[in-house]
């Protein structure tokens, strides 16, 4: 209490005098009515203002004051000095913005645990080795099949629990009408159990409603979707909605902050994994496995045993593999199983996110120790030219302490100024970065809570950017000696002068040296976007709309042909094709390939079902031989044909004309009857693969034509703008045939884009900042040039004084601080050499010791230097030799 | 070599005893207190006194209250707490200790 009210006191300081003081003043009128002589009465009294100081010292905690006075002063320093204070602030600002934005990003995806009960506990099933890619890989996906053996062999020691990847599902509420799309994962019935989680309404499952194939059609709402889509409806319990063929029960919906375990993808619709068609399905790997390791258990048994029990089943497995090498099989047996902790979740996003995510908190930690130098360099300079007044407080007897009090308190007042508009900045840019993860029709969703964490790191951060940026510069002024400087001497610091000079070039050094590694590690994704984003596709891609379509039920190849029929009779549209997916769509179809009979090879081949018209459509050259007729088909009965990408050609037959030659995938054979030019199948950056173009339509064994279920309308439009045709190809579709219904409309172009969104993302970041950190460098190089030029002022006046000319005063101001960027630039080269590395999977064709690479850097911080060296120059060169020898 | 009309830090009791039996005075009369009631010899300074009221106040013995006498000036009265109280009783004990003390002392030597 006390206490408080002396804190109280110290914040109040006036009126505290102004008590006192009336206090003491009604004493003396109390002498004087008691009859004493005033005069003699105020003579005994003594001083008023020592009794009044006495006083105030006993009623507030005198550093609380002193620190008031101490803001106080500061603020009107830094009002005195508005440009530079301001410069300062901004550059801290945009700094601590963007760490703290970094680490919201960083947290939110990587750090933060999930919800539930001891997230600590939990891990991530992984498999690692070489895949049937023939590439080291790491791999989360598991058959239920495996994953039953695997729960019951860790049964003592851990509870597994199967989730699917959180999928886009189409699903309607009411009539077939209003199709809609919700992220649906398949969880294991005993996972809200395990994860000690409570329904906010109705239930949620148990192990009871995960126990046979197809049997329990029930479905839990997330929270934020109950919300979102229903508004809290409490009658949503037993409501039911369509998924393909089936219709689901709702019977409960989950806690509030409980959104799935996909942290970047927020989970609206749970159902058990037993309603999953690949339940079980040995071949199918649809879902990811979490451990909860019981309390107490050590890691590497469980793992052991559960990898034990993988490769048993993969074992059995393989034996039934056909069209396959001994030696890749051998391979994908010998992967190893790893637990990884997911106490944060586990997602792609995590995956493909975290070396970006890590590498831009690296960029910006740098950009801000850079901020810092500055700011140091920016506060030495000060406390120089404040020296008398330094050395006048200590005169007075000002103790040392106080003074680096003094000092830090104005580093402090710029630190949580710079600190209040980062916060301002993190809070808009995190979200910004967020939603330029945006994938069409698959946009990143992430929670980002301003909560005590971020609140934490921010505070965390300031306080130890202000020690950074202001403890030398305090306990340097604090060490002024005053006879000297009251002399009026040429350097209050004494030695110090130099030692000041030397501190601020060396602060010069690392700024340039981390400003190299921004631009450099800036200039690597820059080109490695560019040169992604540049690539050839080998298709147009240019007014290209694609209609992911769903029927019913599996409709025969005639009906979708009549859809397609029917959309080529709309205006505005070119060409119509169908496709199993569009190219880049994210669908995938491989297998082993053997020619003549021999024996399969290692290469995987990949697969896409076209029909005729297509390769047209796409405007993928034709090489060699024909397109597809109506007549073709894919497999079956030995009648397939094919047409095949340079690549598979070259793959496959040595480079010779594929034209009539026969291949054959496991029992389906195919002769090829084209040669197109290679286009990309799945991703952008990976090298273009073996792809064989089998006919839309199909044949089972029974020699009919296979019904089929999901397709893509390629259509090529005639305006621009494609999406303008969106909403009437929306409709057209089931005007055609009723029993088919779009379900996602996506452009080509878009698909393209998407490719290269995080290296857009890297790119625009990264530049951004190369372009901060070479700012605030130039500007620290010229606050230190200017600063050397004004100490200097007399010795470069009496140079000039007796003669010398401008090119040996430009030599003499810079020479010092041009050595030091030279420093800092081979010392950042040795930096970005070290650390590329560790970022390397993120380029593309891009080599750190690319010469264009390196010399980037170097003439953009040249450039700067020179920009930055030349108000200083200039001002050396003009000084006038007459008036500044007659100054002092 | 003390003046006789020093304190020597028994004036923190002298203010409690004081405030104890007459609640509600101001410092001046506080002040004329003491030099009534020892018969003139002992007198406590202005610079001691107020400086000392105050850190009482500050540790929660007394507590402070502004009045308006009939001259319409305004005076600041102090009165005892219940920490004071105790602490009252602390100090006399102390007090008593002491000066016995120091009388065994002046006997025996």
């Amino acid at each position: 209490m006390s206490f408080l009210s002396r804190i109280g006191n110290a914040l109040r300081g006036e009126r505290l005098s102004r008590e006192i003081d009336e206090e003491l003043q009604s004493h003396l009128a109390e002498a004087s009515e008691q009859g004493r002589d005033p005069a003699e009465a105020r003579r005994a009294f003594g001083s008023t203002l020592r009794h009044r100081e006495a006083s105030r010292d006993v009623r507030l905690i005198a550093w609380i004051e002193s620190l008031r006075a101490d803001a106080v002063f500061g603020w009107r320093q830094l009002l005195k000095r508005k440009a530079t204070s301001a410069a300062a602030i901004l550059s801290l600002a945009l700094a601590i913005g963007a760490c703290t934005s970094a680490f919201r990003l960083i947290d939110a995806l990587l750090l933060r645990p999930l919800p539930v009960a001891d997230p600590e506990r939990l891990y991530a099933l992984e498999r690692q080795g070489i895949g049937f890619t023939g590439q080291f890989q790491t791999f989360d996906g598991w058959a239920y099949p495996a994953f039953r053996l695997m729960r019951a062999a860790v049964k003592d020691q851990a509870e597994l629990i199967a989730i699917s990847y959180a999928e886009r599902m189409d699903l309607t509420y009411r009539s077939d009408q209003e199709m809609e799309k919700a992220y649906l994962q398949y969880v294991s019935g005993w996972m809200f159990g395990s994860f000690g989680l409570r329904p906010s309404l109705g239930r949620l499952f148990t192990e009871n409603d995960d126990l046979k194939p197809g049997a329990h059609p029930y479905a839990v709402l997330s929270y934020d979707y109950w919300k979102r889509r229903f508004g809290q409806d409490p009658k949503i319990i037993g409501r039911t909605f369509q998924m393909g063929e089936r219709l689901f029960e709702i019977v409960g919906v989950g806690p509030e902050p409980f959104t799935g375990t996909e942290t970047g993808t927020v989970t609206d619709i749970f159902v058990p994994t037993m309603m999953h068609p690949g339940a079980v399905r040995d071949d199918w790997t649809w879902h990811r496995t979490l451990a909860r390791l019981n309390p107490g258990v050590a890691i590497e048994p469980v793992r052991a045993r559960l990898h034990a029990t993988s490769r048993a089943f993969e074992m059995e497995r393989a034996k039934g593999f056909t069209g396959m090498t001994r030696q890749s099989i051998d391979r994908f047996l010998n992967q190893t199983l790893l637990l990884e902790p997911a106490a944060a979740g586990a997602s792609g996003l995590q995956t493909d996110y975290r070396r970006s995510l890590l590498a831009l908190g690296v960029l910006v930690a740098l950009v801000l120790l850079i901020a810092c130098a500055n700011v140091a360099n920016l506060m030495t300079a000060q406390a120089a030219a404040r020296g008398r007044e330094m050395a006048l407080r200590v005169s007075i007897g000002a103790g040392r302490w106080r003074l680096v009090q003094m000092v830090l308190v104005e580093s402090a007042l710029l630190g949580l100024l710079a600190a209040a508009g980062g916060g301002l900045f993190a809070w808009w840019s995190a979200p910004f970065v967020v939603s330029r993860i945006n994938p069409p029709d698959n946009p990143a969703r992430i929670f980002l809570p301003a909560d005590w964490r971020v609140l934490a790191f921010g505070l965390a951060l300031t306080l130890g950017v202000t020690l950074l940026f202001g403890l030398a510069p305090a306990l340097r002024a604090s060490a002024v000696k005053p006879a000297s400087a009251l002399k009026g001497g040429e350097d209050p610091h004494g030695t110090f002068g130099l030692t000041r000079r030397r501190l601020m070039n060396a602060l010069i050094a690392v700024q340039v040296a981390f400003c190299f590694l921004v631009i450099f590690v800036a200039g690597l994704f820059a080109a490695t976007f560019e040169r992604l984003s540049n690539r050839p596709t080998g298709f147009s891609a240019e007014r290209v709309l694609t209609l992911d379509t769903v029927a019913q039920r599996a409709e025969a190849p005639v009906f979708w042909n009549q859809v397609a029929e029917h959309l080529r009779t709309v205006p505005g549209v070119e060409t119509v094709a169908l496709a199993g997916w569009p190219l880049l769509g994210g669908g995938a179809w491989n297998g082993f390939v053997s020619i003549n009979g021999a024996p399969p090879g290692p290469v995987l081949a990949y697969f896409l079902n076209v029909s005729p018209g297509w390769t047209d459509a796409m405007k993928i050259p034709l090489l060699d031989g024909r397109d597809f007729r109506a007549g073709d088909t894919s497999a079956g009965l030995g009648s397939g044909v094919a047409i095949v990408s340079e690549t598979f050609a070259k793959q496959f037959f040595d480079g010779d004309s594929p034209i009539g030659k026969l291949f054959a995938k496991g029992r389906d054979r195919y002769q090829v009857v084209g040669l197109v030019r290679d286009a990309p199948y799945r991703s952008m950056r990976e090298p273009l693969l073996p792809v064989a173009y089998v006919p839309f339509q199909s044949i089972d064994a029974n020699g009919a034509l296979r019904p089929i279920r999901n397709a893509s309308f390629i259509v090529r439009t005639s305006s621009a703008n494609p999406l303008a045709l969106a909403s009437t190809m929306r409709k057209e579709v089931p005007a055609a045939r009723p029993e088919f219904r779009v379900s996602n409309i996506r452009t080509q172009a878009e698909l393209v884009r998407a490719q290269t969104v995080r290296e857009r993302l890297l790119a625009m970041l990264a530049m951004f900042f190369a372009g901060v950190a070479l700012l605030l460098a130039g500007v620290g190089l010229y606050g230190v040039l200017d600063y050397g030029v004004l100490q200097r002022r007399r010795e470069i006046g009496i140079r000039i004084a007796i003669g010398a000319q401008a090119g040996d005063i430009a030599r003499r101001v810079t020479v010092d601080v041009f050595s030091m960027v030279i420093v800092g630039a081979v010392a950042g080269l040795a930096l970005g050499m070290a650390s590329v590395r560790y970022i390397e999977t993120l380029f593309y064709q891009v080599k750190a010791t690319d010469p264009g690479m390196l010399v980037l850097p170097w003439l953009a911080i040249l450039a700067a230097a020179l920009v930055a060296a030349l108000p200083a120059v200039i001002r050396a060169v003009r000084i006038d030799p007459a008036s500044m020898l007659r100054a002092d | 070599m003390p003046k006789p009309d020093s304190l020597q830090g028994s004036l923190d009791l002298l203010v409690l005893k004081i405030l104890s039996r007459r609640p509600g005075l101001h410092g001046y009369a506080i002040m004329s207190a003491i030099q009534d009631m020892s018969g003139d010899v002992l007198r406590a300074e202005e610079g001691s006194l107020y400086p000392a009221l105050h850190r009482m106040e500050e540790a929660g013995w007394i507590h402070a209250a502004w009045i308006t006498k009939d001259t319409g000036r305004r005076a600041r009265i102090y009165e005892l707490t219940a920490a004071g109280k105790k602490q009252l009783a602390t100090e006399e004990s102390r007090w008593q200790a002491v000066t016995s003390a120091v009388n065994r002392v002046l006997r025996t030597a």
